[in-house]
């Protein structure tokens, strides 16, 4: 029981992170690894606003979301467009995105282990027990799973009852086609590219309340993103937060039952199990 | 198979005078020169085996590290039980082995998922090792004591970078060698003409692997004392990538052309600016991306190219753009 709320708290958080990742890569057609990035350096802003300037970070969001929005938007401006221009095929993008950033994963990772140094950071923000179903479990991981709820609701409503999500959604099954209903495709892949970071974002803030965090972990993160992405089935939005919450479950219960130092094995199994049984993604069905 | 052009005749004299005078090293020099040459030659063979399977494939693989820190763990486990040659031999199996079950999961479908199986094998491993090593044998480490000195080392990584290059040769000579450039080019096309491309990627995977593998196996005697943290090192991918990419994969000596500037400027970086080498990393690949998107012995043909367009002898080749868009 305890498992299954501690899994189901941690994949409130996975799944925004993934959701991020899953614009990105679904609509926007970038294979963003340095998306870990983005959340390590949120995690950071995070920490930085609460402990100097006392700032909760669940306000932080407020203005951590909006900055990864405008950051990210330029990084597709400057260095991603030029690439998707190139590009003659959508396999000849994805090597170039790969490697992109690839550099930009290394450059920002640089940049931070600098800045930061290697030491590991964690913050006291609501470290009080919360009664659920008479165990108690931390509050901040309960705040930060209904947070991250609230944010994910927001972009379901975005992208399922505005004319701009249906874009957006629009681009991530048919580039081609959109362009045909006189959807702006470059604009509206920029776009999809600079709310994932901001999802992302969101989901780094929350995860730094409860969690310790170093400036070279983003790229176990990106993994974990990256994995529950294709579990989902690249562009599903729904696939991608159930698999969140797969992936959060089967963590917490390898961690618990066998051993911490394991839980990127259990990722990996889950893995395998995807790519040799429903590569196409949980949800969907017909062949990949 | 056709018989040896003059080219190729002339490329092996080249070859094998090179390799002659490299050989030489360790007779002339020791200390922080022939260690530096352990390094440059122990890329070499990692990078040239790397591109036998991502050059014509275009699938950036990441597991050099993974197959480097098997070859690494198959010589610290059983040295004192078995002969040298044939643990290099048991390196090159697990690397194979290895390498034909990521194949068999991640190659049948598009590259991407290549690529993200590859990017976290290595701290896979690495945690199960790490587990299995504090479950099992209460320890974190193996030491290796072994007669070899820093010479013997560099000699057996040349004779490596050496059969990769003969293997590299001769697959581009065979059945198996055109049907990759084949699948490179358009995968379609490839399966419509009736090639199994699934298993010729895999079974070149496994050849690369393997090649990975023994040059793990080699360095362990230079390590002494070896730990996962150590062995599994991810940063050894990436490293072998770039090197790659910045020489070219068109041709099989392309890599050579990367890894030796590059050795020497992570080196310096090493030396002087230590906390500064993530960056230079960075860097480096977007510059590959951004600047030489097919390396640079594929921007020097693509120069040669436009030359001899301008002198009006060649026939009408592609423009240079159009090279680049290929990498």
């Amino acid at each position: 029981m305890q498992i299954l709320v501690t899994g189901t708290l941690l994949g409130g958080t996975y799944a925004l992170i993934a959701l991020g990742l899953t614009l990105q890569y679904g609509a926007a057609r970038i294979m963003n690894l340095a998306n870990g990035e983005t959340l390590v350096a949120a995690c950071f802003v995070a920490f930085w606003l609460f402990s100097r300037l006392g700032v909760n970070p669940i306000l932080g969001m407020v203005i951590i979301a909006p900055a990864a929005l405008v950051l990210n938007w330029l990084i597709y401006a400057w260095l991603l467009r030029p690439l998707v221009r190139r590009a003659k095929n959508r396999g000849m993008l994805e090597v170039d995105s790969i490697l992109a950033t690839f550099g930009l994963l290394f450059l920002f990772q640089g940049l931070m282990l600098l800045t930061f140094g290697g030491a590991y950071f964690n913050y006291k923000f609501l470290a009080e027990p919360f009664s659920i179903l008479g165990t108690p479990y931390a509050l901040n991981r309960v705040v930060a799973f209904v947070a991250g709820v609230l944010v994910s609701s927001l972009l379901y409503l975005f992208l399922y009852h505005t004319r701009q999500g249906a874009a957006v959604r629009a681009i991530a099954v048919d580039p081609a086609s959109a362009q045909l209903v006189a959807i702006d495709v470059s604009r509206t892949a920029g776009f999809s590219f600079a709310l994932g970071g901001a999802l992302t974002a969101c989901g780094g803030t929350l995860l730094s309340t409860f969690y310790t965090f170093n400036a070279s972990m983003g790229v176990l993160f990106t993994m974990k993103a990256l994995i529950i992405v294709i579990m989902g089935g690249v562009g599903d939005i729904r696939g991608a937060t159930l698999a969140a919450f797969i992936l959060g479950l089967s963590e917490t219960a390898v961690a618990s039952l066998i051993d911490p130092g394991l839980t990127l094995a259990a990722t990996y199994a889950l893995f395998i199990l995807v790519l040799l049984f429903r590569p196409q993604g949980i949800l969907r069905r017909g062949a990949a | 198979m056709t018989g040896i052009h003059r080219d190729e005749m002339l490329g092996l004299i080249c070859g094998g005078v090179a390799l002659a005078l490299l050989s030489l090293l360790p007779l002339l020099t020791e200390g922080f020169y022939l260690s530096f040459g352990v390094n440059l030659v122990l890329y070499a063979a990692l990078s040239t085996a790397w591109s036998l399977f991502s050059g014509p494939t275009r699938f950036v693989s990441l597991a050099s590290a993974a197959f480097f820190g098997i070859g690494t763990y198959s010589v610290a486990l059983w040295l004192d039980a078995l002969p040298f040659v044939v643990l290099i031999a048991i390196a090159a199996l697990a690397s194979a082995a290895l390498a034909a079950l990521i194949g068999a999961a991640t190659l049948r479908l598009s590259g991407v998922y290549f690529v993200i199986f590859t990017l976290g094998l290595t701290e896979l491993i690495r945690q199960i090792v790490s587990w299995s090593q504090s479950r099992f044998a209460h320890k974190m480490g193996l030491y290796v004591f072994t007669d070899f000195t820093e010479g013997d080392l560099y000699w057996m990584l040349l004779a490596l970078t050496a059969a990769t290059f003969s293997v590299g040769w001769l697959i581009n000579r065979s059945r198996l060698g055109f049907a990759l450039r084949i699948i490179g080019d358009d995968e379609t096309v490839a399966r419509h003409v009736g090639i199994a491309t699934a298993r010729a990627k895999i079974v070149l995977f496994m050849i690369s692997g393997a090649f990975a593998g023994i040059a793990g196996a080699i360095m362990a005697p230079r390590y002494a004392y070896i730990e996962p943290q150590a062995a599994f090192n991810p940063m050894i991918s990436f490293m072998v990538v770039i090197m790659a990419l910045l020489g070219g994969t068109r041709r099989l000596w392309g890599p050579l052309v990367g890894v030796v500037p590059f050795t020497v400027v992570m080196e310096l970086i090493a030396a002087r600016f230590p906390n500064e080498s993530l960056i230079v990393v960075g860097i480096a690949f977007l510059a590959i991306v951004y600047v030489l998107p097919s390396g640079v012995t594929g921007r020097i043909e693509c120069l040669r190219e436009r030359l001899r367009r301008s002198l009006g002898t060649g026939v009408d080749a592609p423009g240079c753009g159009k090279i680049e868009g290929r990498a």
